[in-house]
């Protein structure tokens, strides 16, 4: 298990706080085994568009989608508006609350030659989530396997997740959640939805259902390390380009291209539901830097109020 | 720099940090805060948390440094009890933090706890600054 100076600071710093769930790279489960954080692998040169592992998704997840409660709480101020997709639980061509992955269609021409490319679209797992990292209220959080989730039950659907995620995964439906037992009509918006990488699945030992019904072995799921060696591996023996790995400071999601992003991302349809293809940057750079001030802080200050103390006594000593 | 200045600096610290605090939340675009002009970076989810991060350090030294003075004096019950709050405060925030680290995983539930430990000590801080502050006030009048 590897651990960093900055695994082994927060660690110390979380045994001080008097916590017990220090952190981990990898951690041990209930059952003895240890978690390992799992990336997945697409070969988007595999991808036929045949829509099994859409349609596994929706199978597979059903009984987690919304059931709002209808007519939905007048909300305050008039500029808020319901997001209701509970009567087109139909629509595959996009992101929805009642669709956590579809298959976006690039194609062009690239090195002189055209292409047609599938892209499955879903969250990519973050390996530093904006959407868990940045949601006020504990809703979204990150596990030991590399899962980003979003708990249906305590997520107010304030869509902040959906804000701040570099590709605006989540989708909010409203009508449904713990919003409903607050103030509704002031406070929240319903709950929001996206790709659990079929959290329940892969806690028991079993695979996500999309990579699981894929025909054609689009998607590889394993530990991260061997997952990105064989990504790049696979991009550099083909000739192809990788996205993922570093986008917003790295994911758990790689794909593996013949044809260079950029070009994909100016033909796909893009807009809400349907996310970019864009280089994405680090948005905590500065927050690292910061986190370590944070650490530090208090040590300084304590050294300068004993300081400060030090010094009052002496001169106390000296005007005696 | 003599105790006043450093007396308004630490308060408009803590006021800092409660605004960058509550602009965590999705409050102020829904509310017509960010639509005032000069207002728009209030709904900037990335640049106040960054303001937030910087401002607790500041918070973290200036608590810091009172420790080792507060330590020397006389201590009753409001006083402890603020010295709790406080500390409910800067321990939900530090682990925060520490959750925010990419290679840091904190169970679900320990994640909620957390997230709401802070926004229930800071409300309760505020309450407990208020109630002490009226103590203080009365006692001068009687």
């Amino acid at each position: 298990m590897k651990i960093n100076r900055r695994s082994f600071l927060a660690s110390g710093l979380a045994v001080a706080a008097g916590t017990v769930a220090g952190p981990a790279k990898a951690r041990a489960q209930s059952d003895g085994a240890e978690e390992v954080v799992l990336a997945t692998l697409l070969d988007l040169s595999k991808c036929i568009a045949c829509g099994a592992c859409v349609q596994a998704c929706r199978e597979a997840n059903a009984r987690k989608y919304p059931e709002p409660v209808k007519p939905f709480p007048k909300m305050y101020p008039s500029r808020v508006k319901a997001a209701d997709w509970s009567d087109k639980r139909h629509v595959d061509d996009r992101l929805t609350p009642y669709n956590w992955l579809y298959i976006q269609t690039a194609s062009g021409t690239y090195d002189g030659k055209p292409f047609e490319l599938n892209i499955p679209r879903r969250c990519l797992h973050c390996q530093n989530p904006p959407c868990a990292n940045l949601c006020p209220w504990g809703a979204a959080s990150k596990d030991g396997r590399g899962i980003v989730a979003i708990d249906d039950e305590i997520c107010l659907g304030g869509s902040k997740c959906k804000d701040v995620c570099p590709w605006h995964i989540p989708e909010r439906q409203t009508g449904v959640g713990l919003y409903l037992k607050l103030a509704p009509s002031f406070a929240g918006n319903g709950v929001m939805f996206k790709c659990d990488r079929c959290q329940d699945r892969v806690v028991a030992g079993g695979t996500p259902a999309c990579i699981e019904a894929c025909p054609e072995g689009v998607q590889t799921i394993g530990p991260r390390d061997e997952i990105l060696a064989q990504a790049r591996k696979l991009a550099e023996e083909s000739g192809g380009f990788l996205y993922g790995d570093t986008e917003n400071g790295g994911t758990n999601t790689f794909y593996v291209s013949p044809v260079p992003f950029d070009v994909l991302n100016q033909s796909i349809e893009k807009g809400p539901g349907r996310p970019h293809l864009a280089a994405v940057a680090d948005p905590f750079t500065a927050e690292d830097v910061l986190a370590r001030a944070v650490y530090a802080a208090p040590l300084a200050g304590l050294m300068a109020g004993a300081l400060h103390l030090i010094r009052g006594a002496t001169s106390e000593g000296k005007n005696e | 720099m003599n105790k006043r200045v450093l007396d308004i600096v630490f308060r408009l610290t803590v006021f800092a940090l409660l605004f960058t605090g509550f602009a965590q939340m999705p409050i102020f675009a829904r509310y017509y805060l960010a639509d005032v002009p000069g207002f728009a970076w209030t709904a900037d989810y990335y640049l106040n948390h960054v303001l937030h991060y910087g401002l607790a350090a500041v918070l973290l030294v200036f608590l810091g440094w009172r420790l080792p003075l507060a330590m020397r004096r006389t201590w009753n019950a409001g006083g402890i009890l603020l010295a709790l709050t406080w500390a409910g405060v800067v321990s939900t925030g530090l682990v925060r933090v520490m959750k925010n680290q990419p290679d840091a995983f904190f169970s679900p539930t320990f994640v909620v706890l957390v997230d709401w430990g802070h926004l229930g000590f800071v409300m309760l801080l505020g309450l407990v600054s208020l109630g002490r502050a009226l103590a203080i006030r009365m006692k001068r009048l009687s």
